[in-house]
């Protein structure tokens, strides 16, 4: 809401002076927002002139140019530029005559861009100023030609200020105003709250209007809603008021262009204009038909199915059945509360209006604008609640002011209404205090709901009180109890720390997450945090292990139609975030993030047809539908690692970044989580047939690391090789051991034996290793692979499998013979098991 | 074989002499220990006169042994004396050749680091933690019910249009990508017993284009107390502890009247910044208030008998205005010099 305050003055004491910061902050210290301040951005001198003479001199590049004389000054005198009385001016419009007023911007003066008006050489003159157009000034779109002033209907004085005549030294603060504050839409309800943060006496405009009854026989209008919306009457209020023998042609005074246009609204004919002017003035949005156009008497009512109407835009809407309609013998002549219809616009050949002010139900108003994509002005007031007590003084302002402006007679107003009393609301003796903590007297309570425009009865325990007409948004004491705190002021409410109950800290999965990010950055890897979108071809390739059909989360409005699921998988996001470090040069890269990703499951729909209502808990069984309804949502974890793992420096040759290093990040994810990681070979359609680790916890499968296809590496515009880990985050806290057993630390002499193992090439060492252990027994402490050797002295198809292992009993000193018998029960079981055979 | 030796006064002294020159001449531990051989070895001159002993006659044995003893213990002293003279010298001879320039040493490991958002968030939690509040959490995409209606979100009221919400397909199956920490406040309030404190952190989406001040996707932290007698002091009072916590002991709160459908009274909240870059000042960010009673009874708490207040604030602005960060799309864009900036630390 933009508020000129030439306007606002006129409602609420202003002191002289008073800045348009000082305005705002008064009004946010009330509960409006500050947005900006709007000035037409003019500075003089600009001043009346008369045109004296004018001489046309075509160019050679086809245009015409007028060499004018133009008077700035009275005979005699000084311009305000300090020049001759008369200016030399080049002017290239021509739509004005000899005698005709205009606005000239002298030497001196600054139009809005900024553009300085100097004194300068075109066409073979001096053009010592310029003759002003009415978009130059600020004050229209017109650019046809100058601004003659004769056409708004002015005459003044040569040399006159037309910055002041033109009402452009005005000052428009803009406010943002919260959706519960309809009413602060207006002129009227800012001028209140001014009022309410200062303490300037406020005139209700709506006071001002004397309202006159209709006639008997007034213009025939019926209310007939046969279907509210949410048993909600379409309309409340209906007033009409008939305006006979106007002049539309008349032009639209400065003063009234000037505040629409401070207020952001275009003028476009004084008719139209007026209706504007008022809904910005009240706060109550009007219509205006040509009666002249209108075919019988109007019906409200509700559209029928596959109905249309043409709005004022010259758009054909095809309605629903729950938006309202203004009707009349021929159908819809308007849609209510939104837009009008175009077949009975006003026009520059109307002479007779009716004038059209009512109160309908926000539900229905908010319903329509969005399905018809309509945020107008009226709309916008219309869905947060208009005071439904001002229908009939705005149509008499509408009428008060065609009359004014564009002659002719208005009738009374004729009104239709069926509006509810309002309850009151009981405010309980000191509840105000209780719930701010701040000690307010019975007086200051009841004074500022009195300040308000509250009617207040004392009663047993408190008050009640009957909220204004203009405040819908009163509607329980809580709301009351703002209203207090806000007048009295938010600075007075004291700073109290409250004692929580103690608390038990962190979750384990929430130390968890903190701890696996900790450990991937100290181990190298860098963390980012990918937006969650995803396309078909990321959720296909990445979100199933085995390339089969998966389903996606799709989002209704995504804000790039190609990215419009939700992700299945991290890894789009890192291979994003590797591509875009690369082309800015950084290419050696471990990058990991943690996050949310979304699993729908194939086949089943997900949500809710209906919701329970608000305000009410729902029962056990509508809680258990809605939770049944959320998608899966798993946290993963996922890294990725491209170019070099260790760079090359002095004395160490550069380490390619691969399987090993996701293999390495798994296990520090280990670490960090406590689980315990058997790494088995693994297969991924997106992954190296040969290099894919399938990572599993207590057996159960929770995710895979290695090394991605190259084409899809390739595909990602990444090299070659490119590895990667995904983890189901929240599967491996739940599967690790969430409290480790301690064991005694045997303080007896190790024996350490090596033991190599010839086996099959294809079986896999970690199998070997178990079996070693398993056949060991007890006394194997620990064993660690330390050479795969393949080649002279082992036969083709095998390996040379050597482990080192360290030997310990928990009583006594072990003999070697005691180690290497169990070294060699370990390979026997080995062999067993795996085929294995003691390397001679 | 040599010739028989006479133990004479001068022959030990010769020996001796010959000795003690070759060990002072001795330059490193070979040549010492060819000396050694030499000069105590069986054959030396001094393990001959040593020998000779056994030839003389009884009377003399304790004077001329008396004699070599003394040469060979004086010998030997000079051997140890120069022999840890020269280990010395070549242990710091190894220590001169084992230096390096420390600055120009290869790393082994890559050190990496945490997203600053990250960080921030996990320091937030723990002021909160502190406090003796909870964490809470809840999913992203999220049934309308959580996300609006339990929140006094009236279907037909502006402020659900005003929340820019992305709707999950089709729009009939009323789930949302939340649009804040909000419906974590409604689970919690579901799941947990009064008094509540929690904090809900985590990423919230809104249909805002992506510029330097708007992220379609972003971090908020949400707080709740439920409990009895809780007023806006309340309310004050914790965000004042908070602000220090995070921006320093001269950092305050100043609320401001607002609206929220799921707080009455409302109010922006804005804080005094003692080291913001250009100059101290208040700045906005967030708003909070006391918990709509309607919202209470949405998870079936009886709102005559407790109350509640809220909050809820950006942690990407909070980085911006904590840690001079400039453009926002910086934090999502993945470069990892952003990140790398703060480490482990913000």
């Amino acid at each position: 809401m933009r508020v000129p305050l030439s306007w606002l003055a006129e409602y609420v004491e202003l002191v002289p002076g008073t800045t348009p910061e000082q305005v705002h902050a008064a009004l946010v210290e009330i509960g409006l927002e500050e947005e900006d301040v709007h000035t037409f951005d003019l500075v003089g001198p600009i001043v009346v002139g008369e045109v004296l003479e004018f001489v046309e001199e075509p160019q050679t590049n086809g245009k015409t140019i007028r060499w004018c004389q133009v008077r700035v000054a009275p005979e005699g005198e000084r311009a305000a530029d300090g020049g001759d009385a008369v200016h030399g001016i080049v002017c290239g419009a021509r739509n004005f005559f000899v005698g005709d007023k205009v606005v000239v911007t002298l030497p001196g003066a600054v139009l809005p861009g900024p553009f300085p008006i100097a004194a300068r050489k075109t066409y073979g003159h001096v053009s010592d100023g310029m003759i002003a157009s009415a978009r130059e000034l600020g004050l229209g779109e017109d650019h046809d030609g100058i601004l003659r002033l004769s056409t708004l209907g002015i005459d003044a004085p040569v040399g006159t200020d037309a910055i002041k005549l033109l009402g452009l030294d005005d000052t428009a603060v803009e406010l943002n105003v919260t959706p519960d504050r309809g009413y602060a839409f207006s002129i009227r309800g800012v001028a209140r709250e001014y009022a309410h943060a200062t303490g300037a006496a406020f005139r209700d405009p709506v006071a001002a209007v004397p309202v006159t009854d209709a006639a008997s026989a007034p213009f025939p209008v019926e209310i007939r809603d046969e279907a509210p919306v949410r048993d909600r009457a379409g309309a409340s209020v209906f007033t009409t008021q008939i305006v006979r023998g106007v002049d539309a042609t008349r032009p639209t005074p400065a003063w009234m262009i000037a505040r629409l246009k401070l207020a952001g609204i275009r003028s476009v004919s004084l008719l139209v204009d007026i209706t504007n002017y008022v809904m910005l003035e009240l706060g109550q949005p009007t219509h205006g038909y040509d009666l002249d156009k209108l075919r019988g008497g109007i019906v409200v009512r509700r559209a029928v199915e596959g109905e249309t109407i043409t709005t004022l835009d010259e758009k054909v809407r095809t309605l629903h059945v729950e938006d309202l309609l203004i009707a009349d013998d021929r159908g819809g002549i308007g849609i209510a509360g939104v837009m009008g219809g175009a077949d009975t616009e006003m026009s520059d050949a109307t002479t007779n209006v009716l004038i059209e002010a009512a109160n309908f139900d926000p539900v229905t108003i908010a319903r329509s604008a969005r399905r018809h994509k309509l945020p107008s002005e009226a709309s916008k007031r219309n869905e947060r609640g208009v005071d439904p007590a001002i229908a009939a003084a705005a149509s008499a302002r509408v009428a008060q002011l065609m009359v004014d402006l564009a002659g002719g007679v208005a009738e009374g107003v004729a009104e239709i209404r069926d509006v509810d009393e309002r309850d009151a609301i009981v405010l309980p003796h000191r509840y105000v205090s209780k719930v701010i903590g701040v000690d307010y007297s019975d007086a200051e309570v009841h004074d500022a709901l009195a300040e308000i425009g509250g009617t207040i009865t004392e009663v047993d325990g408190g008050l009640a009180v009957v909220p204004p007409s203009w405040r819908p948004d009163l509607t329980g004491r809580e709301e009351l109890v703002e209203e207090v705190a806000r007048l009295g002021g938010y600075e007075r409410i004291p700073s109290v720390l409250p004692v929580a109950p103690p608390g038990r800290g962190l979750t384990r999965s929430q130390r968890i997450r903190r701890r696996v990010a900790e450990v991937l950055a100290a181990g190298g890897a860098t963390e980012v945090l990918s937006f969650p979108f995803a396309n078909a071809d990321d959720n296909a390739r990445y979100g199933s292990a085995d390339g089969g059909p998966v389903a996606s989360v799709r989002l209704a409005n995504a804000l790039d139609a190609s990215n419009a699921l939700l992700r299945r998988s991290l890894l789009p996001g890192l291979l994003g975030a590797a591509k875009r470090n690369r082309s800015r040069g950084l290419v050696d890269l471990a990058l990991f993030e943690l996050g949310l990703v979304f699993l729908p499951e194939i086949g089943r729909d997900y949500g809710t047809g209906s919701l329970p209502a608000g305000g009410v808990l729902p029962d056990d069984a509508e809680l258990a539908v809605l939770n049944a309804g959320i998608p899966p949502q798993p946290r993963h974890v996922a890294a990725l690692f491209v170019g070099d793992a260790v760079t090359k420096q002095p004395g160490q040759s550069a380490v390619p970044a691969g399987i090993v290093d996701a293999l390495d990040a798994v296990r520090r994810i280990g670490l960090a989580t406590g689980a315990d990681f058997e790494i088995v070979q693994g297969s991924h359609h997106a992954m190296h047939p040969g290099r894919t680790a399938e990572l599993r916890v207590g057996g159960r499968a929770v995710g895979f690391a290695g090394e991605l296809l190259p084409s899809v590496a390739e595909a990602a515009d990444l090299p070659r090789v490119v590895a990667v880990l995904e983890l189901d985050l929240d599967a491996v806290v739940e599967l690790a051991d969430p409290q480790p057993e301690a064991r005694s630390i045997g303080t007896f002499p190790a024996a350490t034996q090596d033991l190599s193992l010839v086996v099959d090439a294809g079986a896999p060492a970690a199998a070997v290793a178990a079996a070693v252990r398993d056949g060991a027994g007890d006394l194997l402490e620990e064993l660690h692979l330390v050479d795969d050797y393949r080649g002279h002295g082992v036969p083709d198809g095998s390996k040379s499998l050597t482990f080192a292992l360290r030997f310990r009993a928990p009583d006594r000193t072990l003999t070697a013979a005691e180690a290497s018998e169990a070294k060699l029960a370990g390979a026997a079981l080995a062999g067993e098991r795996t085929g294995a055979a003691i390397r001679e | 074989m040599s010739e028989p030796r006479e133990i004479t006064e001068q022959s030990v002294e010769s020996a001796v002499a010959a000795a003690l020159a070759a060990i002072a001449s001795a330059g490193d531990s070979a040549a010492l220990k060819a000396v050694r051989a030499e000069h105590t070895g069986e054959k030396s001159e001094l393990a001959q006169l040593n020998a000779e002993l056994r030839n003389v006659p009884n009377d003399q044995k304790a004077a001329l042994g008396k004699l070599v003893g003394g040469a060979r213990g004086r010998v030997n002293q000079a051997f140890a004396a120069r022999e840890s003279e020269i280990v010395a010298a070549e242990a710091a001879a190894q220590l001169e050749a084992e230096a390096v320039d420390v600055t120009a040493l290869p790393s082994r490991g890559a050190v990496g680091s945490r997203h600053p958002l990250s960080l921030l968030e996990d320091r937030v939690c723990d002021v909160f933690t502190g406090m003796g509040w909870e964490i809470a959490e809840g999913p992203e995409v999220e049934s309308e019910w959580f996300n609006f209606d339990a929140l006094n979100f009236d279907a037909d009221h502006p402020a659900r249009a005003m929340q820019d919400t992305f709707f999950v397909d089709p729009p009939e199956a009323h789930l949302v990508m939340r649009t804040h920490t909000s419906p974590v406040q409604v689970r919690s309030m579901l799941d947990r017993e009064v008094p509540i404190y929690v904090l809900a952190p985590g990423r919230v989406y809104r249909t805002d284009e992506f510029d330097a001040t708007h992220l379609p996707v972003f971090m908020q932290f949400e707080g709740l107390a439920v409990d009895k007698g809780l007023t806006m002091a309340h309310l004050k009072g914790t965000l004042d502890h908070f602000v220090k916590s995070i921006f320093g002991d001269e950092a305050k709160v100043r609320l401001r009247p607002s609206y929220f459908p799921f707080t009455e009274p409302s109010a922006e909240l804005d804080f005094w910044h003692p080291t913001f870059k250009s100059g101290p000042r208040w700045i906005e960010w967030g708003g909070c208030g006391m918990v709509h009673p309607n919202v209470l009874r949405s998870a079936g708490i009886d709102p005559d008998v407790y109350s509640g207040f809220a909050f809820g604030m950006g942690i990407e602005r909070g980085l911006m205005l904590r840690n001079d960060v400039q453009d926002m799309r910086e934090m999502v864009e993945g470069d990892i010099r952003f990140s790398q900036q703060f480490g482990m630390v913000v």
